[in-house]
């Protein structure tokens, strides 16, 4: 079955994007890429630094990837719209994530700011995909502003603690009709498979893979977590219920008496 | 003369151009992202761009984030 996501006038077949921070090293980054089997691979941007030799990163990212700058390290929206400019001039198309931060304990995005980015970058023709708080009027606006996604985090980037957002990110799957890619927070497969039995469209997770003890074998487990989550969802998941409910037929024992 | 680039004052010769700038500080035009005076400069542009006293030059480019 033709199963694919479709953002900015692209068809994408995986579900699964990934971040490039806090590899041990970048070398393994094209593995990783392979086995996770990504489209998307999102990179910061920053001041060359002249006293350490640093490497070019995009020599280590597939050429038939598509690379999806962030605006991290902006506080506002027109620090965003520089920065998404700035990439945008480096050659490797007109993907971005906004990311606007001003809080250091938990980063998380400001909604507000997001939203009037989202809507000087899609006006400039960028293809936008907001970092965001779940809230769905924040969403809604989001949408109207001309996101080609909405990216609400599952829990604070780089904690690894699942999809504490879940409520709210279920609220935005049922109302908001664009894809909705639950970005930060997810720390397992599992986590990841939950969102897409939830309907995510996407994933999106950096630090659960960087960090893991093998980066390329955790990369592979995403990929068919994110495969076997969006299958489930696809199939349409059995109702819950309270009390049990025999799975073997309920006559026809041994000890009946015909 | 001097120049700012990214934050720090920087010497550079007379009427270089900002390609050749580049490329006296060790660095390899693929793939950066240069700003001279908080204007993007489009790379075709970089051979023609000379640089003067107290220009203000950001050199950028893509590093890991998620």
């Amino acid at each position: 079955m033709e199963d694919s996501l479709v953002i900015g006038g692209r068809e994408l077949r995986s579900r699964l994007f990934i971040g490039t921070g806090k590899f041990s090293s970048n070398r393994i980054i094209p593995e990783v890429v392979k086995s996770a089997e990504v489209q998307v691979v999102t990179v910061a941007l920053r001041r060359i630094d002249f006293e350490s030799k640093d490497e070019n990163l995009v020599q280590y990212i597939p050429d038939d990837c598509i690379i999806m700058p962030n605006t991290s390290g902006a506080r506002n929206a027109d620090e965003a719209v520089r920065i998404a400019r700035l990439a945008r001039a480096a050659g490797c198309g007109n993907w971005v994530k906004i990311e606007i931060v001003t809080d250091n304990r938990y980063l998380l995005p400001d909604n507000m700011e997001t939203i009037k980015a989202t809507e000087m970058l899609a006006k400039e023709g960028f293809v936008v995909l907001p970092y965001m708080s779940p809230d769905l009027m924040a969403a809604k606006r989001l949408r109207d502003a001309g996101a080609a996604a909405v990216m609400p985090l599952g829990a604070p980037i780089g904690t690894n603690r699942g999809l504490r957002t879940r409520e709210l990110v279920k609220i935005l799957i049922n109302e908001i009709d664009l894809p909705i890619i639950v970005d930060a927070g997810l720390g397992k497969p599992s986590e990841a498979a939950e969102a897409m039995e939830l309907g995510a469209a996407a994933v999106l997770v950096n630090t659960a893979v960087a960090t893991a003890g093998d980066p390329v074998q955790m990369a592979k487990a995403f990929n068919l977590a994110v495969k076997a989550g969006r299958l489930a969802y696809l199939a349409g998941t059995g109702a819950v219920k309270e009390y049990a409910e025999a799975s073997s037929p309920l006559t026809g024992f041994l000890s009946d008496n015909a | 003369m001097n120049l700012k680039m990214n934050g720090k004052t920087v010497e550079a010769e007379e009427n270089i151009s900002l390609y050749d700038f580049l490329v006296s500080k060790q660095l390899e035009p693929e793939r950066l992202i240069v700003e001279l005076n908080f204007e993007i400069v489009p790379k075709e542009q970089w051979k023609d761009v000379v640089l003067k006293e107290n220009d203000s030059i950001e050199v950028l480019r893509f590093v890991g984030g998620g």
